[in-house]
Order: C-alpha cells, then sequence, then structure tokens
C-alpha cells in the first residue's frame, strides 16, 4: 500500500506527522506492508493534511485528515466522508497551468531519482550544451521577470553580471521573502528543491559563477532541513562542485540561514546578512550585479524566479512566453491567504481578474461575509477594494490601478475589518523591521502611528499630515520598506475613508 | 560566580568549536551565532571578546550585529517559546483576538516570559502558513488553524 502524505509546512503544522505516525500503527496492526512517501502539498491548503492513496494508478485524495479518519482508508477508500476523488482532476488542481511548479506534490522531493523520471535536469542538461550567449539570449526571451515583487527582468540582470570581469563571481538566493501572503517560496523549496538548485547552476553556468547562496528565512524551519539534505544529495550525485555532469562546469552551493530580519528580504540587506555584518540596506548604485556579495558582482533573484529557469530551458523560451499578458509573460503563483474559503497556491498565466482569483477560484471568505478588499504584494502592497476586482493580474495592470503584485500574495479581508487599524499596522510593522538607515522609513513609520492615532481620535486635519508624510517616505526612502509603507496606507485611506471618518462624527 | 564560571567554560567551548566548523566559510558571523544561540539559548556577553578577534572585528561591530536580528537573545528564553504570527493574512483570521487573550491568560505582553520561567510569547511576521491561520511557531514547531483551546494548551497555560 502506497501513501502520499505533505512534509510541507501547510500540511505539518494541521497535523500531517500524527497522521503519518496513525497510519504507521493501523497499518502494523492490519499486518499491512505501508509506504509513505512524505511529497510537497498540492496547494491546497484547507485540505491539509491531504493523503493520497494510489487506486490503480490514479491518486485519490483524502482531507483534512484527522487521526479518527485513517482507519478508514484501509477499509472502504471509496466511500471515506473525507474523499475528493482523483487529486488531478480536482478543480483547483485541473485548473492549473503548472510550470515552476509542476512536480511541487507530485514527487518525493528528496529523490533525484523520481526528479529526472519528471522532466528534471532536462533543463540543466540543455543549458550544459548551449554558449554562455546562447543561454542568456534564452532568459532573456522567455521573458522571465523578477518574481520577488520588482519586476525586473532576469535576463538583462544576468547580461550584467556575465558581462563582469571578476575574479569570482556569485549566485544568490533571495529565500527570506517573509511578506504575508507569501508561501509560494516555501512550498518550492519543501516540494521541489533540485529545482531550485538546477535554476542556480544555469544561472551559474551563464553567467560564470561558480559559487551560490541561498539565504532562507529561519522562520521555516521545515524548508531548512529540506534543503540541506537537498544539496547534500546533489553534491553526492555530481550535480553540485567540480566539474558539473561531467561538462568541466563547477558550482559550490551553501544555503545560510537568516535571523529574524523581515528587511533581509531586500536584495542589498541580504547581501550584508550574508556578509556577517548588521542587515541594512545598501544605496544603489552600485548594483549588485556589479559590486554584491564581498564586493563582487552578484545574480541576486528571487527562489520562484531561479526555480522557473529550469523549465524555460527545457521546453524553450517561446514556450514559457507564450502565457501571459502584456509585459508580464509566462505563469505566476498566485497565493490565496487570510480570509479565503480555498486559500493556497495557484499557478496560472497572468491575467485573470481579481474577480475569478478570489471569488471564483478562491470561493470568497472562509467566515461566509462580503469581501472587504485583497491586499496584493504582501504587507508593503495595496488594498484593492472590490470596485477595482476587475483589474487583471499583471505588472503594469496592477500599478495602472495604484498597487504593486509583489510576490503574488493575495490577503482577502471581510467586511468586518477596519481599514484604519490595517493602516496603522502597516506603520507599526514597518517601525518594527526598519533598518534604520534612512530617516524617512526611520522616523516616518513611528509618526505614521502616531498620525494615524490622531485620525482615530477624530483630528481630520492629521489626514494631509498623513499624505505628506507618505509621500515623503515614497520619494525619500532607500529602499521598499520605508518606500511602499505608503502603498496599504494610502490605499486604505483613498478607498475606504469612512473608516477614517467614522470616529471623527462620533467625537464631533 | 562558579555558576558563571562554568558558563563561560562551556560558551567558550560552543565558540571554538563553532569557530572551527566555519573556519572556511565566508562571512561565517551569523552560522557562529545560530550555532552560540542554538546550544547557549542565548549569545552570552562572554564571546563577544574573542568573537570579535577570532573574526578580526571589533566588538562593537559583533555587539551591532547581534542586537540587530530578531533571533539572537540577549538573555534566556523561557522553557516554551511561542512565536505567534500577527502578519495580516493571520489577523485576517482573528489572530489578534487570539493573542490578546493568550496574553492575558499568560499575564505577560509581547517578548515578555512568564515569571515562572516557562513560557515566552513573541510575535513573528509570517511563517508561510498563510492560508492555515492563525499559525505560530511552538518550540520550533509550525502549528496553524490556531483556536484559543488549542493555542493554551501547546502555549502550557490550558
Amino acid at each position: 500500500m502506497k501513501i502520499y502524505l505533505p512534509l510541507d509546512s501547510f500540511a505539518v503544522a494541521c497535523g500531517a506527522d500524527l497522521i503519518a505516525e496513525t497510519l504507521r500503527g493501523e497499518a502494523a496492526r492490519r499486518g499491512i506492508d505501508l509506504q509513505i512517501i512524505r511529497n510537497g502539498s498540492r496547494g491546497m491548503a484547507w485540505l491539509e493534511p491531504l493523503a493520497e492513496l494510489e487506486i490503480d494508478g490514479i491518486r485519490h485524495g483524502f482531507g483534512p485528515l484527522e487521526p479518527a479518519d485513517v482507519a478508514g482508508l484501509f477499509d472502504e477508500p471509496g466511500r471515506h466522508p473525507k474523499a475528493i476523488g482523483p487529486v488531478e482532476a480536482h478543480p483547483f488542481w485541473a485548473g492549473q497551468t503548472r510550470l515552476t511548479f509542476a512536480r511541487v506534490g507530485v514527487i518525493d522531493p528528496l529523490s533525484l531519482q523520481d526528479y529526472e523520471a519528471h522532466g528534471g535536469l532536462s533543463g540543466l542538461r540543455r543549458a550544459l550544451g548551449m554558449s554562455r550567449e546562447d543561454c542568456l539570449e534564452e532568459v532573456t526571451q522567455s521573458g522571465l521577470r523578477g518574481r520577488g515583487g520588482a519586476g525586473f527582468p532576469t535576463g538583462i540582470k544576468w547580461q550584467t553580471v556575465a558581462k563582469a570581469v571578476s575574479d569570482q563571481k556569485y549566485i544568490v538566493c533571495n529565500a527570506d521573502e517573509g511578506d504575508s501572503a507569501t508561501f509560494a517560496d516555501r512550498m518550492l523549496m519543501e516540494g521541489d528543491p533540485f529545482t531550485l538548485i538546477e535554476g542556480m547552476i544555469i544561472a551559474g553556468i551563464s553567467t560564470g559563477a561558480t559559487r551560490g547562496y541561498i539565504f532562507t528565512r529561519s522562520e521555516y524551519p521545515i524548508v531548512i532541513r529540506v534543503m540541506e539534505e537537498a544539496i547534500r544529495r546533489a553534491e553526492a550525485a555530481g550535480l553540485l562542485g567540480e566539474d558539473i555532469l561531467g561538462s568541466g562546469h563547477s558550482f559550490r552551493l551553501e544555503q545560510r540561514v537568516g535571523a529574524g530580519a523581515y528587511v533581509c528580504g531586500e536584495e542589498t540587506s541580504l547581501l550584508n546578512a550574508l556578509e556577517g555584518k548588521r542587515g541594512v540596506v545598501r544605496a544603489k548604485p552600485p548594483l549588485p550585479a556589479l559590486q554584491g556579495l564581498f564586493g563582487r558582482p552578484t545574480v541576486i533573484n528571487n527562489v520562484i524566479s531561479l526555480a522557473t529557469v529550469p523549465v524555460i530551458f527545457a521546453k524553450g523560451a517561446a514556450h514559457y512566453r507564450d502565457f501571459g499578458i502584456g509585459r508580464s509573460r509566462g505563469t505566476i503563483p498566485l497565493q490565496l491567504a487570510g480570509n479565503v474559503k480555498y486559500g493556497g497556491l495557484y499557478e496560472t498565466a497572468f491575467g485573470l481578474t481579481l474577480e475569478q482569483i478570489i471569488n471564483q477560484i478562491g470561493g470568497g471568505t472562509a467566515t461566509g461575509r462580503a469581501v472587504k478588499a485583497v491586499q496584493a504584494g504582501g504587507p508593503l502592497g495595496a488594498w484593492f477594494p472590490t470596485s477595482l476586482f476587475h483589474i487583471p493580474f499583471g505588472y503594469e495592470e496592477f500599478a495602472g490601478a495604484g498597487g504593486l503584485i509583489g510576490h503574488a500574495g493575495l490577503t482577502v479581508v471581510d467586511d468586518g475589518t477596519d481599514m484604519l487599524k490595517m493602516a496603522r499596522f502597516a506603520f507599526e510593522f514597518c517601525a518594527v523591521e526598519s533598518c534604520g538607515k534612512c530617516t524617512p522609513c526611520r522616523i516616518g513609520a513611528v509618526r505614521g502611528v502616531e498620525v494615524i492615532d490622531r485620525i482615530g481620535r477624530g483630528d481630520a486635519a492629521a489626514v494631509p499630515l498623513l499624505q505628506s508624510l507618505c509621500a515623503t517616505m515614497k520619494s525619500g526612502s532607500l529602499c521598499a520598506l520605508g518606500g511602499f509603507t505608503p502603498y496599504p496606507v494610502l490605499s486604505a485611506l483613498t478607498h475606504f475613508p469612512q473608516d477614517f471618518s467614522v470616529k471623527e462624527q462620533v467625537d464631533a | 560566580m562558579t555558576l558563571t564560571s562554568v558558563r563561560t567554560d562551556s560558551a567558550l567551548e560552543v565558540l571554538a568549536a563553532s569557530l572551527v566548523s566555519h573556519a572556511d566559510r565566508e562571512g561565517p558571523l551569523l552560522p557562529i551565532l545560530h550555532d552560540l544561540q542554538a546550544a547557549l539559548g542565548q549569545i552570552p556577553a562572554e564571546v563577544l571578546k574573542p568573537l570579535a578577534a577570532a573574526l578580526q572585528m571589533t566588538e562593537a561591530e559583533v555587539w551591532g550585529v547581534v542586537s540587530f536580528y530578531h533571533d539572537f537573545r540577549q538573555e534566556p528564553a523561557g522553557e516554551r517559546v511561542v512565536k505567534l504570527c500577527r502578519a495580516e493574512a493571520c489577523q485576517a483570521r482573528g489572530s489578534e483576538d487570539l493573542a490578546g487573550r493568550l496574553l492575558a491568560k499568560a499575564g505577560i505582553s509581547w517578548g515578555e516570559t512568564t515569571q515562572d520561567g516557562r513560557l515566552t510569547i513573541e510575535p513573528v511576521y509570517c511563517l508561510g502558513l498563510c492560508a492555515c491561520g492563525p499559525a505560530a511557531l511552538v518550540d520550533g514547531r509550525p502549528v496553524a488553524r490556531l483556536t484559543l483551546p488549542s493555542l493554551e494548551k501547546l502555549a502550557g497555560v490550558a
């Protein structure tokens, strides 16, 4: 008997380890030979822990499982109350276009054999047969842009590093993006770590970098364990180290663990953390591409950007580029979070509207109340009211509506939410996490909390002050933390003015 | 005094072992501090001088790094550490109310340890469990879909 049960944090946090233990106990009691494969998550978070039982070669899903549900899996699985049928026929799965996440939830994340059997390493093998120029051209032609939020064309970044002359170049993976509603990085690294490793090796070959670092958040203990083991196995298989797969190229890779500073998701402060310094932001220029880690030319990309590179090489730039809209090419792993009925990860081509994403795919709120707003792109992203739900998901499309797609995380809140409180929290968070280097962020965040409290006490004169403070932070901050905190604040004020004036009327 | 010197000895031993194991790493300060934190539960003041000397840094520079990052403690935490997520997605699922009740029950504020030394409650901003909130790390273990009873049980204040 073969059962898949995720090692993913969603599943484990909802009790998967206890389910695994119960499964083993039940199998032993019945004298059944049971094989449990700890896979990644399919991304249907509301169904976790989601076990899959292979019946006639088709994986049938059962979830969300509790220990009391386990015995039934051995009796009559077809009549199990938690049965959802064949997993890949489930509308949430069947509707997706999985390119970056094709193997996540499907394979054993730590089996290189499974990885190769599902198309892994074919991108790297193709890249090894190409010239450096052709590799760079492939990435550029794919239209891939930074999935960390800034949306900078990945190919251009790589070209800059490739042209730079240095005795040492680096590939750095930013796995320290702690935006709320962001779990794509975590799911990818837990569910298919070799994809990230393969993407980083290709980046190394394309730019002439021979060392790589993955800087992982300490808040992701399972990622850290899975990634360490994946690197160890890749080294043992000759995929990392000297003479990769007999190609003459070498690439050394190491994982470093962050220490709980949100700002280290900003690329220059991440580089400082990697160097063993305070994670304060560096002024740009110089660009990290020219003077990055230890002052050397450095590609610094987000997890999803790097993990998308293998499929671009395996299927060709055109295949990837043909998905999407406008200048947003390819697919994007949407992360449905917060108060949403069907929360989880949904990879699809750019271009779905928020209405389709939140109400159709996500099923509206989990509480069953009306959706009030959606925060797109994490704590530094704008709140979108339902009147903007016709906007299609794309970099320029969201920017045009006064927001950003960020890391494609979407936090849904219901009509019981006080947007003034959410705006206040944005400043509070910025004050806690500011690195302290630039004044608009360091002082502005603290003043922001105070000004919002004045508005909350009914002081209407504080509204223009809030707007002025936001303008200063937006234009004067060194990085996105101070520079983008005005997005959630001003969008809340613009779209939900009633939440900023109710108390004023009461007091008056 | 005896206790302090025993701890100094063990802290210096941990430091020495860590320096050796990271000798060939570039920029090894964070991995070393993680080793010290894991083994000693805090970054004791007495390691600053030898650590700075070994890495050819000033004590002030090392202290600057220790004090910058939330994970490095300047004094030990309680026996159980609950890091409760306060980020927006968990808030959307009621985490603030949950946090308020837990803190009240434990009789402490954010970042504090109960007087009996059993429990520390800290805020954390996102654990990547945003579709299953409210979420927390309890002694480093991720837990989600928290309710007040389940959280109180995990925190040992039920």
